[in-house]
């Protein structure tokens, strides 16, 4: 290959690899994004290039498997600790499959394994949806991105990795030098480019020297500078940035991006050429459509509330049984008895011959079948009611008699509900998250009416109580009953706009937590106020149809159906 | 193996590096607890830290590293009455670990091969007088966050298990660090950190640049490298040890205890924590920088640090935890040009 080749997608691939192959701990990997296909097989078969020993894993795999632990049959059997090794004892190179479907803690625990250099990862994302990528923690340790969805067959028909050079390259590498200058260069683009992490500039070093050393050189090139920042920044380009995806637009060009950050503006003065050409080489290797996946990874995770330890969904009560399946009883399974004995049965007679004790029954490890549940999350219906004087001169009887029909619809389908009324100078939750109707019904007859309208204090409410439904495992929905009037602000003044204004921050904080909603109107014409206020909540807006308490629960229902 | 990164040789950083050395000057504040972007040093100012602590004595092969041969559990036999020094430990906690790895469990070997009952300690009696670290603590699983909260707080690991029962000491300084972004902390355990810190990467270019530049050269010239900074370390060291005297001699004056009292209710922290660790932080902090008085100008350095993980979720206010103390602190204390005193 020669200096100054142009490089296509396959060609910016094959490079790709060929630098890692030359310094594969320090370069922590790469990411391939392709789905599967012949391009995609040749790619993989060029993986040989990399000078350790190739392991695969998939998302699903366990710390057993990874780290090794107690390898309790053989202990057993053998009188003496057995230790079963993990995945990770040894330096190898990790091929991720399905790496899209790769879980937040696998992901940390991979990435935590890469920054100790001794093994790289390859990572195959399959990616068909927009939300569907690389978990961030690992997204952001790999050096390198590949998309190869585009890529002809024809055009990767040359594909050889010369196996001599990069042994050669490899035995350069240690003495090839970076200056201080062409450092601080690869920083600044970083810097350009948006990356808050300093990880991307220390790879796009490592690349650069790779560089060097694959094309016969102890010293780096600005060719090699130019390589490196394509390879490394274009995919990491704005994903610490804050920006809005906006689907129907391209993604905006990350030369845009400096402008809104601090200390990047007083650089320009002494911006010298070569950035402009790292930064240019940069923006010419941005893979059409990997930033809007990005931000849409994002979004999507941050609408499911990102769950960690706490969040995660694992109080339900319910659980539809799924087919058991060969698994080890390592403690956090359950034993499907029935499905081992029926495993086990056919070997029975081979078993018993060749046993040299008795035993009735002969079970073995791979005989051993766990319980599986699919589990589905409870829906709370968060009832947030205004009882306010002016709702209770309008409608609130109305209103009442919409949530009893509400109510009856959420027995039928076993939702749990709860109820916070707001009036006067704050709000009260009358009813905790329950499933009894009759309960819900006697506190919401005995609900009075009079006082202002605090309806800040009533979205307050209903927040925290969906933030802890959902860390206990449930799904919360709001349903907003009000005439719209906010008349009370949060601090307890009576000031319509104050308090207008702390009901529209707040429906966007709970907007943030992808909390879906509801907002009826029970005023005695619409409010256009209130339909802001959804707007604002991202809920659809429902005018109560007058004296028709049926209409509404239809309307509801058709509204928050999933 | 390779020597860490020195501490000195981290650029900027300031808070996470103070909370850091305080509680190596008083273990007792509790434990630190960082959160931040990505690439931001943090597991490399912890592996920093180890390196920096100094050394402590304990007996001979004793598993909980204990200071004299009478504290030696029983269980673990120790024949040796030699004392030895050894660095501090700061032990990795894995995110997969099992518990049985946390708190030990029944020796299976010895169990299976000599038929004997034997306990084999695990990584809470390896950290007792040392460090616990736990890199992305907000996805540790929930058994084990629980077992951790427990033997933080009573300083003793009890296992009761396997037919076994035993106890024996587990005080450590819980560091843990995490990316906001990948799940949150449940209060229960944010409240058990004293000091809690949150790092961004440099957002000014000669500083980022700085950090590639010394990362380069401790990757690319070790020696020289470790060379250049080992004095530094060496001078920070000295002043934790002087620190770590100084304590004691420390005067604190009625009013920095009410000023401690007035901000926590004003801030409306929950339980008597918040009081707690700011007086000991701001303690630690005054000793090390050489003050003989704990004042106001101390607790206003320490607050944002030993409250911000304390407050109330306040959904409404988006300007963050370290605006609210920060601003809490000026209402109380006057503002800061005041209050250099």
């Amino acid at each position: 290959m020669t200096d100054a080749a142009p490089y296509d997608a396959w060609g910016r691939a094959t490079l790709a690899l060929s630098l890692l192959a030359v310094d594969p701990q320090g370069l922590r990997g790469l990411w391939l994004r392709a789905r599967s296909g012949p391009v995609r097989d040749r790619f993989v078969g060029l993986l040989d290039a990399l000078p350790l020993p190739r392991r695969k894993i998939h998302p699903g795999i366990t710390d057993d498997q990874l780290f090794g632990g107690v390898d309790l049959s053989a202990t057993l059997s053998t009188g003496h600790l057995v230790r079963a090794r993990g995945l990770l004892a040894e330096p190898a190179a990790l091929v991720l499959a399905m790496a899209e479907r790769c879980p937040a803690g696998l992901a940390v625990r991979l990435g935590q394994t890469l920054d100790a250099r001794t093994h790289c990862l390859v990572a195959l994302d399959e990616g068909a949806e927009p939300d569907e990528t690389l978990p961030p923690a690992l997204a952001e340790r790999l050096a390198f991105f590949v998309a190869l969805d585009d890529v002809p067959l024809s055009a990767s028909d040359f594909a050889t990795i010369d196996h001599d050079l990069i042994e050669a390259a490899r035995a350069r590498l240690p003495s090839v030098t970076l200056t201080p200058d062409q450092a601080e260069e690869l920083a600044l683009v970083a810097a350009q480019c948006g990356i808050a992490s300093l990880r991307a500039p220390l790879l796009a070093m490592a690349a650069a020297k790779a560089s060097a050393a694959l094309f016969g050189r102890i010293s780096v090139y600005s060719s090699d500078l130019e390589r490196a920042a394509a390879l490394v920044y274009s995919h990491k380009a704005l994903i610490n940035n804050d920006f809005t995806p906006q689907p129907e637009e391209p993604p905006p060009p990350p030369e845009q991006t400096p402008d809104d950050q601090p200390g990047d503006t007083d650089t320009p003065g002494e911006l010298t050429l070569p950035e402009e050409i790292l930064l240019e080489a940069v923006r010419a290797s941005l893979p059409p459509d990997v930033l809007a996946r990005l931000a849409a990874g994002r979004a999507a995770r941050a609408k499911s509330g990102a769950s960690g330890t706490g969040a995660a969904r694992k109080g339900n009560r319910r659980g539809r049984p799924l087919p058991s399946r060969p698994g080890k009883l390592d403690g956090t399974s359950k034993i499907d008895l029935v499905a081992t004995l029926r495993a086990a049965a056919p070997w029975q007679p081979l078993r018993r011959a060749a046993s040299p004790r008795g035993h009735l029954v002969h079970i073995r490890p791979e005989d051993i079948r766990v319980k599986r549940y699919e589990e589905t999350s409870d829906r709370l219906l968060v009832f947030t009611v205004d009882a306010s004087g002016s709702a209770a001169m309008a409608r609130l009887g109305e209103a009442k008699g919409a949530i009893e029909l509400l109510l009856a619809e959420a027995y039928a389908r076993r939702d749990h509900v709860a109820l916070i009324a707001f009036r006067g100078e704050g709000a009260e939750l009358l009813l905790p998250p329950t499933r009894s109707l009759v309960q819900t019904k006697r506190r919401l007859a005995g609900l009075p009416g009079g006082g202002g309208t605090p309806l800040a204090h009533g979205l307050q409410a209903a927040m925290e109580l969906a933030h802890q439904a959902r860390a206990r495992g449930m799904t919360p929905t709001l349903a907003l009953l009000t005439d719209g009037r906010a008349n009370i602000a949060l601090d307890g003044t009576a000031n319509r706009e104050r308090a207008a204004d702390d009901a529209t921050r707040l429906a966007r904080a709970l907007r943030a937590t992808g909390t879906p909603a509801v907002v009826i109107d029970t005023a005695t014409r619409p409010q256009e106020a209130l339909r802001a206020l959804a707007g604002a909540l991202d809920a659809p807006y429902i005018a109560l149809p007058r004296a028709d308490a049926h209409r509404l629960s239809t309307a509801v229902s058709a509204a928050l159906a999933d | 193996m390779r020597q860490p990164f020195p501490f000195s040789a981290i650029v900027g950083q300031d808070e996470m590096k103070q909370a850091m050395i305080l509680t190596a000057i008083d273990p007792g504040i509790g434990g630190v607890l960082v959160f931040g972007d990505r690439g931001t040093g943090k597991s490399t100012a912890v592996r920093a830290l180890a390196a920096l602590l100094p050394e402590i004595t304990q007996v001979e092969g004793c598993p909980v590293n204990s200071a004299n041969p009478e504290n030696c559990p029983e269980w673990a036999e120790i024949g040796s009455k030699r004392i030895v020094k050894r660095p501090t430990p700061v032990i990795d906690l894995p995110l997969g670990v099992t518990e049985d790895r946390v708190v030990g469990a029944l020796d299976i070997e010895r169990a299976l091969t000599r038929g004997e009952k034997a306990f084999e300690p695990g990584l809470l009696a390896r950290a007792n007088r040392g460090y616990l670290y736990i890199d992305e603590v907000n996805l540790l699983e929930d058994h084990i966050v629980d077992l951790l909260l427990d033997v933080a707080q009573s300083g003793e690991n009890v296992v009761e298990r396997e037919g076994l029962s035993i106890r024996h000491p587990a005080r450590f300084v819980l560091v843990g660090s995490g990316n906001p972004e990948e799940g949150e902390l449940r209060p229960q355990l944010l409240d058990r950190f004293g000091l809690s810190v949150e790092v961004a990467s440099p957002r000014d270019i000669p500083q980022r640049v700085e950090v590639i530049r010394r990362r380069d050269a401790y990757e690319s010239d070790h020696d020289a490298f470790m060379k250049r900074w080992r004095a530094q370390d060496t001078k920070l060291r000295k002043r934790i040890l002087a620190a770590r005297d100084g304590i004691r001699a420390l005067d604190t004056p009625e009013a920095t205890l009410i000023d401690c009292a007035e901000l926590c209710v004003a801030l409306g922290s929950d339980g008597l924590r918040g009081e707690l660790t700011l007086l000991r932080a701001a303690r630690a902090l005054a000793a090390f920088g050489g003050d003989t008085q704990v004042t106001r100008s101390h607790l206003r350095r320490i607050a944002p640090s030993a409250l911000r993980h304390r407050l109330r979720r306040d959904p409404l206010d988006e300007a963050g935890s370290t605006t609210r103390v920060a601003r809490t602190v000026d209402e109380l204390f006057g503002p800061t040009a005041l209050a250099a005193e």
